[in-house]
Parts: C-alpha cells; sequence; structure tokens
C-alpha cells in the first residue's frame, strides 16, 4: 500500500500537462472521467499488488517450518537483553535446580518481543492506461462498477494484513520458544560467560567527574556571565541578559536615549491616531469633530511615524552606530541636540496644522507645508554633515558598510525633499510623477536605508560573528540605488502619466529582487550556525521577523507593481496592507531589535524580560491579524470591482475585513504601550535585579560620608 | 579598494547616480509634461465657488479616498466616458504660497472615483445631505459625516439653503442650514466633470476589455438589480423608498408602473425636474450620462416594476428600443 500515494503523486503529472490552459477537471469531459477511471484502475492493481506480496511472504513464512534456533544468531539475540532480564535468567541457573523449560521460555518471550519485524520488500510497478474507451458515458459506468470492487479489494487487504500480523506473531512465540530451549541446554559455559559480559557492560556507568575533576568550581578571571542563581520556575523561558560592555560617552548616550524615548513618544501617538483612524472604518460616526475627521487624521497617523517615530528612532541609533563604526567621537553633540528639537518640533507642528485643515496639497507623506517640512530638513543636513565630518576623522581604514547606507540615506532624502518642494516641476501631471518619486524614495531611500545600514551593525554584533559576506552588502547597496530610484511611478499605473515611464517603474520593481535577495541572504548566511543563539536571546527574535518581512514584504511589492496586478489591488486596501508589512514588519521591528539591544549598553538596565516578550508577540499577532484579512478582502473587492458589481456592494463585503484590521491594529498599539514601558524601564527603571552593583555603590558613598565627615 | 575606503569619493560617486537617475526618471519627465500639455479646449476653469471648494476638499484630507483618475482599464469605465489624459490635469498651478499643487489623483479607492461626479451626480440636494451624514442616502457608506459645514438654526432665513434631513438625525425644532463653505464643497463636486476631447483627437482606448461585464453569467442580460445598485440607489435606496421630501419613491409610483411607460425611460435616459416645486431635487440624465444600452434600461426597468411590492408586467427590450426612437424623435423636432 505504500506505493499508492507515490503512484498517485506522479500519474497526474502527463494528464495535466494535456489539459494545460483548460479547467482541470470537468464534470461534462471525457478526459475527467478517464482520469478517475485511471485512478481507480491503479489503486486496485496496487491493492492486487499488495495483496500478492503479503501472501508471498505468508508463503514462504510458513514455508519454513523449522524454528530450530540458529547459534550464529546468538550475539544479536544478547544484545537485545536488559539488565534484568540477564538477572533472572543467571538466578535460575545459580539455583542449579531442574529449571522448568516454561519460565525460560518466559523469558525468551519478553527478549523477542523487542527484535523487529521483517521490512516488507518493495515491488516496482507500471502499468499502461488503454484509451480505446473514449465514451463519457462507458466511462462512468466502468467508473461506478470499479467502485465496489475496489472497496471489496480493500476490505480483502486488511483482512490479509491481520492475517500476516497473527502469523508473524506465532512465529515470533516459536523463535522465542527455541532460544529459552538453546538457553536451558546444559554443559554450555559460554552461554553464561557472554551474559556476564553483557551484564557488566550494561552496568557501566560515568561518574561525571571525568573532566571536571573534584574541586568545588571558581571563576578566577571572572570569564563565566549570566549565572542565574535563583533559578526557580519563571513564567516565561529566561533569555540571556544584556552582556557588559565598554561604557559609551555619557553625553552621546544621553543623546542617543533621548532620541530614543522621542521616537517612542511619536510611536504611541501616531499609533494611537493610526488605531482610532482604524476604529472610524469599523463606526465612521464616532465622533463629528472636525479637527478629528478621517481625512485629516490619516495624514496625522502617517507623517507622525514615518518623520516621527521611524525617522527619530533611526537617527538616534545613527547616532551611535557612526561614531561607533568609525573609532572616533561624534564631531559635534551639540548639532545633535539642535537636530533632534527641529525634527520633533517639525513633526509637532505639522500634527496640529494638518489636524487643523493646513494641507501641502493631499500628497502622501508630503501633507506638511514647506516651513515645516524645512525644519526636519534643517535637521537632517546637521545630522548629514555631523556624521560625514566623524566619519571623515576615522581611525580605520576602511568604512564600514553601516556607514555607507546611513549617510546615502541622509544625502538622498535631502534630495527627494528637495525635489518635491520645490515648485518648479510641480504644474499638472508634474506634481503626479514628482509625488510617485518622492512617496517611494522616502520609504526605500530613507527608512529602508538608514534601517539596513543599522541592521549590518547591529546584527553581526547580536550574532557575535562578522556579516556573511561583505561584498553582498556593496552589491545590495548599487543595487538599491539603481532600481529603487526608477520605481516611484509605479503608484500610477494606468493613470494618465507616460506609459513608457510605468513601464520604467514596473521594470525597476522586477529588479528589486537583486538587492531584497542579496540582503536577505547576507542576513540568513550570517544566522546561519547561530541559530541556536535565538532561542537564548530577546533581540534576535526581532531581527528574525525583520529580515523575513525584508524579503516577503519587498517581493510583495514587486508582485504589486506588474499591471496584471495592478486590476485586482491598485485602489484597495491592499497597499494599506503592504506598506504595514514593510513599514511595521520590517522598519520597526529592526528598529525595535536594535532599541533593545543598544539602551541597556548606554543605561546599563534591562527591561523585564516578560513585557519585551510581550511587546514581540502582540506586535507579529497583531500585524498578521491586521494584514492577512485585509488583503483577502481587498483581493476580493478588486474582483469585484472588475467584475463591474455595484461599488457599495465592496464596501459592504469589506466590513469584516476592516473589523479585523482593527482588532490587529489594536494588538498592535498594546504592543507600543508595552515597548515604551520597556523603554522606560530601561532609561529610568530601578534595576534591583542586579543588587551587587548597588551594594558597591552604597559602599562607595558611606564611604564618602566617613571622608567629609573626617 | 581603494575607492571604497575614500569617503568623499565613495559618497560623491553615490549621490551623483542618485542625482542622474532622480533628473530622468522624476525631475526632466515632470517638466517635459508640464510644458508639452495645455488645458483641452472644452474645459473651462474652476469657478470661485468650486476653487474655494476645492481647497476645502484639499485641507479636509477627502484624497485620501477618493481617486480622481480614470485609468484606462475597462473597469474603470464607470467612473467615466473616456481615460483620464494629461490635459485633463494641466489646469493644475501652485495653490498659494504656503502651499503645493493639488491634483489629487489619488492613490485609494475607499469611496467611489470623483472624476467625473459633477454630471453623475450633479443634485446639490443630494451631496448636501450626503455630506451632512452619508448614512442617511447610503446606509452603508463609511464616509465621515460633515456637520461642522452645517449649521442647526431655529428658523431659515429667505437666503439660506436649507438641506433635507429625516427628523431622526437633527434637534427637535431646528432647521440644517449650508454653510458657504459646504455650498462651496459642493459647487466643486459639481464642476468635476471629465471634457469632451476635441473631434478628430482619438479617444485612448480602454483596456482589458474582456474581464469586467455586468451581466450575470447564466442568462446573457443585464442584471437589472445591480444596475439599480450602482446608478438608482444612491437617491431612489435600496428599498425604492427614497427619502422623504428629496428623492420621490418608486415604490407604487404611477410612472414606473404605466402599463405604457414611456415615460419611465425617458426619465432614466433624460432625468426629470417636474416635481422641483414639491420640493424633490432635479433627477440628472442618469442613462445618457452612463451610456447605459437598451437592454440595460430594460433591465433596471422591470427591476423597479417588480420589486417592493411593485408588480407590473415586465416590457421587453424591443419596446423599450421603440420608446427610446420615439423619445429622440420628438427632441429632434424640438
Amino acid at each position: 500500500m505504500r506505493v499508492l500515494p507515490v503512484l498517485l503523486t506522479v500519474m497526474p503529472v502527463p494528464l495535466l500537462a494535456a489539459t494545460k490552459g483548460r479547467a482541470f477537471f470537468a464534470i461534462d469531459a471525457v478526459e475527467g472521467w478517464l482520469f478517475i477511471l485511471l485512478l481507480l484502475v491503479i489503486m486496485i492493481l496496487t491493492t492486487a499488488i499488495a495483496l500478492k506480496v503479503r501472501t508471498g511472504i505468508i508463503h514462504t513464512k510458513s514455508k519454513r517450518s523449522d524454528t530450530a534456533f540458529e547459534p550464529t544468531r546468538f550475539n544479536e539475540y544478547i544484545s537485545a537483553l536488559n539488565s534484568k532480564s540477564i538477572d533472572t535468567y543467571l538466578n535460575l541457573k545459580k539455583k542449579q535446580q531442574r529449571p522448568t523449560s516454561g519460565d525460560l521460555k518466559g523469558i525468551g518471550l519478553l527478549m523477542i518481543a523487542s527484535l523487529s519485524s521483517l521490512p516488507v520488500a518493495s515491488q516496482q510497478i507500471d502499468s499502461s492506461p488503454s484509451s480505446l474507451l473514449q465514451e463519457t458515458g462507458i466511462l462512468i459506468t466502468l467508473v461506478l462498477l470499479l467502485i465496489p470492487v475496489l472497496a471489496g479489494l480493500l476490505l480483502m487487504a486488511v483482512k490479509v494484513a491481520a492475517l500476516v500480523r497473527r502469523r508473524n506473531r506465532e512465529q515470533y512465540l516459536q523463535q522465542a520458544a527455541a532460544f529459552a530451549h538453546y538457553l536451558t541446554t546444559p554443559d554450555n559455559p559460554l552461554i553464561e560467560e557472554a551474559l556476564q559480559k553483557r551484564k557488566r557492560a550494561l552496568a557501566y556507568q560515568l561518574h561525571n567527574k571525568e573532566l571536571a575533576g573534584d574541586a568545588p568550581a571558581d571563576d578566577e578571571k571572572g570569564l563565566v556571565g549570566n549565572i542565574n542563581l535563583h533559578a526557580g520556575l519563571s513564567v516565561v523561558a529566561q533569555k540571556q541578559r544584556a552582556g557588559r560592555r565598554p561604557p559609551v560617552d555619557p553625553a552621546l548616550s544621553n543623546l542617543v536615549m533621548w532620541y530614543i524615548g522621542c521616537a517612542a513618544f511619536w510611536l504611541v501617538v501616531g499609533t494611537t491616531v493610526g488605531e482610532y483612524v482604524g476604529i472610524k472604518f469599523v463606526s465612521p460616526d464616532v465622533d463629528h469633530v472636525s479637527w478629528l475627521s478621517f481625512g485629516r487624521l490619516r495624514p496625522v497617523h502617517t507623517n507622525a511615524v514615518f518623520w516621527g517615530w521611524a525617522s527619530l528612532g533611526m537617527l538616534g541609533l545613527g547616532y551611535y552606530v557612526v561614531p561607533r563604526v568609525s573609532n572616533v567621537p561624534l564631531a559635534s553633540l551639540q548639532q545633535g541636540w539642535w537636530a533632534l528639537r527641529l525634527i520633533n518640533t517639525a513633526v509637532l507642528l505639522g500634527s496640529v496644522s494638518l489636524m487643523a485643515g493646513i494641507n501641502n496639497g493631499g500628497g502622501e507623506y508630503r501633507e506638511y507645508i514647506w516651513p515645516i517640512q524645512l525644519l526636519f530638513g534643517i535637521g537632517l543636513l546637521l545630522t548629514l554633515s555631523n556624521f560625514i565630518r566623524t566619519i571623515a576623522s576615522r581611525t580605520t581604514r576602511e568604512i564600514y558598510i553601516s556607514n555607507w547606507y546611513i549617510v546615502a540615506a541622509l544625502m538622498f532624502a535631502l534630495v527627494i525633499s528637495i525635489v518635491a518642494y520645490i515648485p518648479l516641476w510641480q504644474d499638472g501631471l508634474g506634481e503626479t510623477i514628482i509625488q510617485g518619486y518622492y512617496m517611494h524614495q522616502g520609504v526605500g531611500m530613507w527608512f529602508m536605508l538608514f534601517t539596513l545600514g543599522i541592521v549590518y551593525y547591529f546584527l553581526p554584533q547580536q550574532l557575535n560573528k562578522p556579516i556573511y559576506s561583505y561584498s553582498l552588502g556593496i552589491l545590495a547597496f548599487w543595487a538599491q540605488i539603481l532600481f529603487y530610484t526608477l520605481i516611484g511611478t509605479h503608484h500610477f499605473v494606468f493613470s494618465a502619466i507616460p506609459w513608457w515611464l510605468q513601464t520604467v517603474a514596473i521594470v525597476g520593481s522586477v529588479g528589486m529582487i537583486i538587492p531584497v535577495a542579496a540582503g536577505t541572504t547576507n542576513f540568513f548566511m550570517t544566522f546561519r550556525g547561530g541559530w541556536h543563539k535565538l532561542n537564548n536571546s530577546y533581540i534576535l527574535p526581532f531581527f528574525l521577523v525583520g529580515v523575513i518581512f525584508y524579503f516577503t514584504g519587498s517581493l510583495q511589492g514587486t508582485a504589486e507593481a506588474f499591471r496584471t496586478t495592478n486590476l485586482i489591488w491598485h485602489f484597495t486596501d491592499f497597499t494599506v496592507a503592504h506598506s504595514h508589512l514593510t513599514m511595521y514588519g520590517i522598519v520597526s521591528f529592526l528598529l525595535w531589535a536594535a532599541i533593545y539591544a543598544v539602551v541597556p549598553r548606554l543605561s546599563g538596565k534591562e527591561a523585564p524580560q516578560i513585557t519585551v516578550g510581550a511587546h514581540f508577540w502582540l506586535a507579529l499577532i497583531g500585524l498578521l491579524f491586521y494584514t492577512i484579512p485585509l488583503m483577502y478582502g481587498s483581493t476580493l473587492r478588486g474582483i469585484m470591482w472588475m467584475q463591474g458589481k455595484p461599488f457599495i456592494d465592496s464596501v459592504i463585503m469589506m466590513a469584516p475585513y476592516w473589523l479585523w484590521r482593527a482588532i490587529g491594529g489594536s494588538l498592535m498599539w498594546l504592543s507600543h504601550l508595552f515597548f515604551a514601558y520597556n523603554l522606560y524601564k530601561m532609561m529610568l527603571g530601578d534595576d534591583t535585579a542586579d543588587s551587587r552593583g548597588a551594594a558597591v555603590q552604597r559602599l562607595n558613598q558611606s564611604y564618602s560620608e566617613i571622608e567629609s565627615t573626617l | 579598494m581603494e575607492f571604497f575606503d575614500d569617503h568623499k569619493r565613495l559618497y560623491r560617486t553615490a549621490f551623483l547616480l542618485f542625482i542622474i537617475l532622480t533628473l530622468f526618471v522624476a525631475i526632466i519627465p515632470a517638466m517635459t509634461n508640464q510644458h508639452n500639455n495645455a488645458p483641452l479646449p472644452d474645459a473651462s476653469s474652476l469657478s470661485a465657488a468650486a476653487r474655494s471648494g476645492k481647497a476645502l476638499f484639499i485641507s479636509n484630507g477627502c484624497v485620501a479616498c477618493h481617486t480622481q483618475q480614470v485609468r484606462n482599464v475597462d473597469m474603470d469605465k464607470v467612473w467615466g466616458g473616456r481615460p483620464g489624459i494629461a490635459a485633463d490635469y494641466a489646469d493644475n498651478h501652485r495653490t498659494d504660497f504656503w502651499r503645493n499643487t493639488a491634483t489629487l489623483m489619488g492613490t485609494e479607492r475607499t469611496g467611489p472615483d470623483l472624476t467625473d461626479v459633477g454630471n453623475r451626480q450633479p443634485s446639490l440636494d443630494w451631496h448636501l445631505t450626503h455630506l451632512f451624514n452619508p448614512r442617511i442616502v447610503a446606509p452603508a457608506s463609511i464616509m465621515p459625516a460633515y456637520p461642522w459645514l452645517f449649521q442647526a438654526r431655529d428658523t431659515a432665513s429667505i437666503s439660506d439653503v436649507i438641506v433635507k434631513v429625516p427628523e431622526e438625525y437633527i434637534p427637535a425644532g431646528t432647521v440644517i442650514v449650508a454653510t458657504q463653505d459646504a455650498l462651496d464643497l459642493v459647487a466643486y463636486l459639481q464642476e468635476l466633470k471629465q471634457v469632451k476631447l476635441p473631434d478628430g483627437v482619438g479617444v485612448p482606448a480602454f483596456l482589458y476589455g474582456s474581464i469586467a461585464t455586468t451581466t450575470t453569467a447564466a442568462s446573457g442580460t443585464p442584471d437589472g438589480a445591480t444596475l439599480y445598485t450602482s446608478n438608482c440607489q444612491s437617491c431612489h435606496q435600496q428599498n425604492g423608498e427614497g427619502l422623504k421630501g428629496a428623492f420621490p419613491s418608486l415604490k407604487g409610483s404611477k410612472v414606473v408602473l404605466d402599463p405604457d411607460p414611456i415615460q419611465l425611460v425617458d426619465v432614466i435616459m433624460n432625468g426629470f425636474d417636474a416635481r422641483v416645486s414639491e420640493g424633490y431635487g432635479i433627477m440628472p440624465a442618469v442613462g445618457t450620462n452612463s451610456h447605459l444600452s437598451a437592454e440595460e434600461v430594460t433591465a433596471i426597468m422591470n427591476h423597479e416594476r417588480s420589486s417592493w411590492g411593485n408588480n407590473a408586467p415586465a416590457v421587453t427590450t424591443a419596446q423599450v428600443r421603440k420608446y427610446l426612437e420615439e423619445i429622440n424623435a420628438k427632441a429632434a423636432n424640438k
């Protein structure tokens, strides 16, 4: 019977090939019935052959009726014995009483029970279907006839299998009896010796001190860390605690932590708005306040998480990474603080002005009017000059790949902002072409490039090994610039912008496979050999999720760019799901990973692992609840539009998927509260877990008190 | 490699590559488009009211859900008579010193496309009621309500535009009056119309035509219920009862149940304004605007004549064709 599934998978292939381009199976087609017929014939044949094999086995077994024990197989039998059965035997032997063969036979049975059964020989089967019959009616009749035949054969097979099993059992009993009989034959010292030897072998055990010795454990050089001395039952699995690192300049530390703290603030604010906007899809009349209406809050959400959360988070990590890999202090801390102030001001003013109804023109992500976005731009410019000066004074010869990505991201972000806000080329469709360029470069050249730079530093650091391939990183860098710059207008496929420009964008989207595959390969190969660390770290899971979404999310973008997929998915919430898979699944997860890695180094404090876990799982599950129903519903919606269904019907159809989006969004939002709490614990919390440091501090304090009183 | 270790050369190269690509995929195409396109000869600039309405449209972020582009694919036929071309957007210029151009093409179609909404739904009454609360005219809509564009007053003066709102939506003893903002916004929507291409200019084709269909798979005839939902339901409602004082009921309507329903054909194709004195809105020429075929008109009529308790005999396409000829002949004589 084991050959059946194999045949089933092999046989339909030529049939599939023959019916390509048509429905695989149609009830009124000859091919369909022929296929079923063929299937039935094969099943019957297989059953018949299986029966033949089984009966053949029975036949040979019953032929070999002499069940005398073969002494050549003695060792084989002995090795199957455990010490208890040997003891039983030896005790019996020792008594030197006339042993009743029954006892020994029982032991023999015990021994035999652990021997395995004979493997069934597999058979090659070949059958060729006859194609004489072309009449559907006849084929149907044949199929109907064959069904009961097959059922009968199956029943017979079951019966025969039972027979074989019974026959086998009898055989084992006979063999056991023979073995027992052999053991009871007197005057064979060899048997006893072999059994004694086997018993000694079984009794041998290591005493676990062969390598360690008897001396008590002592860590003279202080090499062992992360010992959990109070190992009780923990609610969640204990992960490795952050290692102690050479101290970072406290002034830089402070700057980085302020950046990350502000980023977390905007994350909570921005996603609170996002959550509320998501609820409005389910309950549009939840409020009637102009400042809170959907159209005004939506850009507040997107801009706050873009320029507030992700940008500040990236910059904060950049302020840590750039001087670190250049092996010099940051060129100017003061400029870092100014950039932080400017960007925060921009997001605050931008959010308020959008709610007040001041909007640059409705182009996504450039809804802030130019005086506000200018503040952001100056912040970036200050940071760029700061970073370049830091890198220029580096003490390493090479420029680490992170600094390629980070500096390039800052340069490109400035370029796209200038291109997007200069009015010289924005009349008519010019605005749309620039909009396509800007909105996608914002994502790909600013967020993606900068985040990758951060990953190239923190992922190898967390895995404690170098990045797999420097050259793959370089390839991905240039390929990203080459292809990503082209793809902006794929947001306006089939629109009035030039057809060739749309085609270029689609081609560029396909080209994105190169940097994405190169980057993903690089990260996964860096993971290779370090997978076990995943188990023991609360940071690496964030990296893993980020890298997986980097691959799937980015390639989803490629898939969405084609003209045919644009028919289904364009204008639907599929785009919204995609942007969350990427901006959240990739950028946010990777930023969280880096933040959980870096903040304990700066502050010396860690977040409770249980709330880090809660953050991770709520964010991940929330994201999946958010995106999967939305993608499914949007696909249905696109198909409804293509079928010319009334528009309002597609709104009604989407209702449950919008509800799921709100549920997923709520989980994501909840996870951000956990993140904010974790950040608070890492930055300002009291690290009671490490009382040793506090004790020394106390000592120092009392010592200085004594000194001062003297 | 030497090159990779020199930060100036490395960053300059990356910067230059990006600038060159930016020039070719963004700046040059944008400038070419800007210079090579002019508004169509038949296009008229937005009125002053519509311009301030457009400003409201921008500041309230309506573009988040409403596109303004008819793509050159068959499924977009419902949003306009022809695909959009660059000239349609050529008259968009910088809004003011503070704000950028707004072509408002959009990337999300959570709500209907508005390219041609001025032809599809010209009724001021409908728009005002819909803006006050979309659920009044479209119960399944998830569009926000815009009550801050309206005022609840005890009495209305002669110059006020009173909005037709069912009693349960307003405080007792008040009337809802449209503010200038609401009227401007509607003016903008009413002026959103696809401009006819000049004679002799080839109309771009709708692509991927084989996929879209409004016919039911089984019979091959148009589905009246679907067509009714798309073309009639926003005013006359799913239950055919319309809205009291705003849109007449089709349930038990003499025009609908007429055994010789030539007037119904006329109303569907050319609109209706005979009951404005009773407070009802003007019905637009739905059939003409949406290019409904005789088969489709027949399907809609039969749906109306057999739903909501209506029970009039079915009309045939041949009958409708005959009526259409009569109506056209009458129009030609005028």
